[in-house]
């Protein structure tokens, strides 16, 4: 194709040859090039492939997830009951250590480790991927970690790092509202895949176990950050190529008066059971007591076998959540709901009167259903059965009164329900009635005779022992139902959740739950007779003296039928005595706390249980604390229990 | 039924299968690749199928349409695509630091990836108006075509789009019959240049073309991709490492891995056994293309189609050679697997423009 050739080029089908010969040399060239990039591609992949296969492995960029501060848990007055704070430990990557023996008894020469830890790191060595870091010692001090920090390079694979520990500055004292977290276990791992929070608890170590830290665990959790990193071949941080700050969790302000509590705790001394103390006006618990308590920085850091056993093995049950999860019979406390149903259905008015000679017999039958009184009380109203606890009053109007009816009323208070409170694990206890006692009895190991309702079951159920099983909670929410006139709050632990970083405040919503429409002429009999058990009934011993005007009732719920024999507190068992209650509110004209309390095996609600209602009054209406009852509030830099 | 089967027939009528059927292939292991690379994102594989069904349509009009009808539209076309490099040089859309894009109201038009059809057409009508009498004076005139938009391009600045515009300039001409004494000159002459383009790089492309010769000078840098890329498919070994199970894909190491480095996914999933059949895969679409374009039977025709074809080649080499490190960083999509829409439009159009000519082939072979 030169200028020379210009006649050639007149010549189509030359023409056509030539760009064809151009076209074959293009085809040879594309060939050639194809082959090029075969070969390039066989030496990558064939002769380099085990070089870039371990530059993939050891790619030089680690994702490092950021805790985010967990949110902290405050009283109603703002004194900290649950808080995370920084601090240092020594961790150990087990994929980078050749002798992990070895390398655990060398760093022992350096700091401080104890048996406790190895054992405790072993554990998290079996539940743990190899390439994890774990803590290996926990709350380095300041000279360990500088201790370390010199011989650092003998240690390649080992790390101080900085963790966030929960810390409880009041340790027993209202354990089982604010609960507890623990290392996230495979159930834990469900329920974040269940809330598709599972990227959000990539680093998070622990999750709420027990109380507002479960069932709160969504707020106070936040949102983890992220942080790019360049790690050198021993996997340290070289520095970071981008970091997406956590948000730390929402605080959360509890209706919880920790004073109270403190008081209430400590009203209780050695004995078990349970106190619940509500705002009639609004469902704020001001009080909620389990005795024993436990300590829940036992469990932060993985509670140990010795702790646990311990914890898990007494008879005392300290885990066991009283208020929420121990159902006892009512004893004596249910007898002015009873006669509230009498007065509501008309069966009784308020000055009818019964004649008590000491026990009721069913008519035909010849078992005595005694009476706390030999020799009875005479002749009764509705204020003296009240007011004296008369049994017999109730084991006859129990004659007159349909079970069924009796639990239909019974349960607009919220019995055998579960109040709702906001934290988890309620029982629902039992309120029986005919259907209660068919399904109860269900099935092939019991007989049709089992599932009868017998008049003797309405009668022991009358004065509220038989089948009737109640949790605190529950008769809480119900006495405080009485002294607000029948309004009901659905109990509640917290008050308000607190968004750290917008500032935004959330109260918890407190609309009225529900409404009994009840006549007023018949809640003031009830209320009352309420307030003269504390003025000249089984509590006034408790209440003397008492610079306001409350209203309440005993109970003593039975643990052991003694068939007949007469009760001797002496001559049982203290496991088999009695258990002890009492509920009231104060002051009566317009309450402001609504109490109710269990001692177990206390004995009689009169001397063991209003006494501590007593000292909760005081406290709640005038401020006033028994010299030495509770201890002050302790430092929240403090981490030990007091 | 003899009606759908002739409608079936005036469908297919212009369509070449043998040229189709590896170009669906293609698409097809883009597909698959692309829900690999872009996280399994529904969204993205739904856009580039819509696109797809579009690019085939237009494919099809294309191949209805007689090369000599194109050739009316040469000029024209030429014109306004200048016209719009103009613009955009004017009133164009910064987008990365690059001015590129043209806004007409509702989209965004890069007039570039209309020049790469619209300057082998112009330059395929020129010398096929002046066939059998073409001079050196010609040649002179088509290289001024080819400056002209490679110019503007280049100073967008899209180096890379510019020299594939060249590019496709350089082989009208070379299949034209420009001289090989010329062809030497051109190449000796760019070797004495070299010095003097260096200075007018930006520094973000010599940083490339340095990187490239030493991808070890800035590992976290600009040598990232190139590297990062090399262990992909290097990792991958013979068999790849499965489909979605590509480490380098999805701990995020890989950089445009649905765009231009999308090979290094399918590499790094499928192996060398993958590449491989990639490869016989666009060799077999590229030597059906040049077949039709050996069989063309018109000067302008010829031209079209052996620049269409260079132009597949082209791309479809420079993309793997800059994934597996033989070429340095340039913005090349891989033909018909990258995602996006506009290059699989433009790729099916070139591919009906061929249909076109083998339906216009000469019928007795010479």
């Amino acid at each position: 194709m030169n200028a020379g050739g210009a006649s050639e080029l007149r010549n189509p089908e030359r023409d056509v040859y030539h760009f064809r010969r151009r076209l074959s040399l293009v085809a040879v060239l594309v060939f050639a090039a194809f082959c090029g990039l075969f070969a390039r591609f066989f030496y990558l992949q064939v002769i380099q492939r085990a070089h870039f296969e371990t530059l993939a492995e050891t790619n030089r960029i680690a994702i490092v997830p950021i805790v985010p501060n967990r949110g902290v848990i405050t009283d109603r007055n703002g004194i900290v009951l649950a808080q995370s704070y920084s601090a240092y430990t020594l961790e150990i990557t087990p994929s980078r250590i050749r002798n992990l023996d070895e390398t655990i008894d060398q760093l022992a020469n350096i700091v401080e480790i104890q048996p406790r830890d190895r054992k405790r790191f072993r554990k998290l060595l079996e539940e743990s991927k190899d390439f994890e870091s774990l803590p290996l010692r926990t709350r380095l001090t300041d000279e360990e970690v500088a201790r370390f920090a010199v011989n650092r390079y003998r240690f390649p694979g080992v790390d101080i790092k900085a963790r966030l520990f929960r810390q409880y500055p009041f340790g027993e004292i209202a354990s089982h509202v604010v609960g507890y977290i623990g290392r996230i276990n495979d159930k834990d791992n469900e329920r974040i895949a269940d809330w598709d929070e599972t990227a959000n608890y990539k680093g998070s170590d622990y999750i709420g176990k027990v109380g507002i830290e479960l069932s709160y665990e969504r707020e106070l959790h936040g949102t983890t950050g992220v942080e790019d990193v360049e790690v050198d071949a021993g996997g340290r941080a070289v520095r970071t190529l981008r970091r997406t700050p956590p948000v730390s969790g929402n605080n959360l302000t509890l209706s919880l008066d920790i004073k109270l509590q403190q008081v209430a705790e400590a009203a209780f001394g050695d004995r078990r059971g349970a106190l619940v103390a509500i705002d009639p006006t609004s469902g704020d618990v001001l009080a909620f007591v389990s005795k024993p308590g436990f300590d829940p920085n036992l469990f932060v850091d993985g509670i140990d076998s010795a702790n646990w056993q311990e914890l898990n093995d007494s008879p005392d049950k300290p885990l066991l959540n009283r208020p929420l999860r121990g159902a006892y019979p009512p004893g004596s406390t249910i007898k002015p709901f009873l006669a509230l149903a009498a007065l509501t259905s008309g069966r009784r008015t308020a000055t009818q009167t019964i004649y008590d000679p000491g026990f009721f017999q069913i008519p035909g039958q010849a078992h005595r259903f005694r009476d706390d009184k030999p020799g009875g009380h005479g002749t009764v109203d509705m204020y003296k059965s009240i007011v004296q606890s008369c049994d017999t009053y109730y084991y006859m109007l129990a004659n007159d009164t349909d079970i069924d009816d009796t639990a239909r009323f019974l349960g607009r208070f919220g019995f055998g329900q579960k109040t709702g409170i906001d934290i988890e694990g309620e029982l629902t206890g039992v309120l029986p009635s005919r259907e209660w006692k068919r399904q109860r009895f269900a099935g092939k190991n019991y007989r049709d005779e089992n599932r009868k309702w017998y008049l003797g079951d309405s009668i022991s159920a009358g004065i509220g022992q038989g089948y009737n099983a109640f949790t605190p909670i529950q008769l809480a929410h119900a006495i405080a139902m009485i002294a607000n006139d029948g309004v009901g709050y659905t109990p509640h632990l917290v008050k308000s959740v607190l968004n750290v970083k917008t500032g935004e405040v959330r109260e918890i919503a407190r609309e009225p739950a529900s409404h009994i429409a009840l006549r007023p002429e018949y809640l003031a009999t009830i209320k009352r007779a309420l307030a003269g058990v504390a003025k000249e009934g089984t509590s006034a011993a408790a209440f003397k003296d008492a610079k306001y005007v409350s209203a309440g009732k005993t109970g003593t719920a039975q643990v052991y039928s003694l068939k007949g024999e007469k009760y001797s507190e002496r001559h049982v068992d203290e496991r088999l005595r009695d258990h002890a209650w009492y509920m009231g509110y104060a002051p009566a004209d317009h309450p402001t706390i609504a109490v109710a309390v269990l001692v177990e095996n206390g004995g009689f609600g009169a001397a063991a249980a209003a006494p501590i209602v007593r000292k909760v009054f005081d406290h709640y209406l005038l401020g006033e604390t028994e010299p030495g009852a509770a201890k002050d509030v302790p430092d929240a830099g403090d981490d030990e229990s007091d | 039924m003899a009606l759908v089967q002739r409608l079936w027939e005036a469908l297919t009528r212009r369509i070449d299968s043998m040229l189709f059927g590896p170009a669906l292939a293609i698409v097809g292991i883009g597909l698959v690749t692309l829900f690999s690379a872009a996280d399994q994102s529904i969204a993205r594989e739904t856009s580039q199928a819509l696109s797809l069904s579009f690019a085939i349509a237009l494919m099809w009009m294309f191949a209805n349409i007689a090369p000599q009808t194109l050739a009316r539209a040469a000029v024209p076309l030429y014109t306004v695509a200048v016209a719009m490099l103009i613009g955009v040089a004017m009133f164009g859309v910064v987008v990365n630091g690059s001015r590129r894009w043209l806004p007409l109201g509702v989209a965004r038009f890069q007039p570039s990836e209309l020049m790469k059809i619209a300057l082998p057409l112009m330059l395929a009508w020129y010398f096929q108006k002046f066939e059998g009498r073409i001079g050196w004076r010609d040649f002179v005139f088509a290289a001024i075509l080819i400056v002209v938009p490679v110019y503007l391009i280049k100073r967008q600045p899209d180096l890379g789009t510019a020299l594939l515009i060249g590019a496709s300039g350089f082989y009208v001409l070379f299949l034209a019959g420009l001289s090989w004494k010329v062809i030497v000159g051109l190449f000796a002459m760019g070797a004495a240049v070299g010095p003097m383009v260096w200075s007018h790089l930006h520094d973000y492309q010599r940083e490339r073309i340095l990187t490239f010769l030493d991808p070890s000078r800035d590992p976290l840098g600009a040598g990232y991709h190139s590297t990062q890329a090399s262990i992909a498919l290097g990792s991958g070994g013979i068999v790849g490492k499965g489909w979605l199970n590509g480490t380098q894909t999805h701990l995020d190491f890989l950089p445009e891995r649905h765009t231009d480095f999308i090979f290094a996914v399918f590499g790094e999933e499928f192996g060398l056994i993958g590449n491989t059949v990639l490869l016989v895969l666009y060799m077999l679409l590229i030597g059906r293309a040049m077949m039709i374009t050996a069989n063309a039977s018109t000067l302008f025709s010829r031209l079209l189609a052996g620049a269409i074809t260079l132009m597949f080649f082209t791309y479809a080499f420079v993309n793997m050679a800059m994934v597996s490190g033989i070429l340095p960083v340039v913005g090349v999509p891989l033909p018909l697997v990258s995602y996006g829409g506009t290059a699989l439009i433009s790729l099916f159009i070139g591919l009906g423009i061929l249909m076109s000519v083998q339906a216009h082939r000469k019928l007795v072979m010479t």
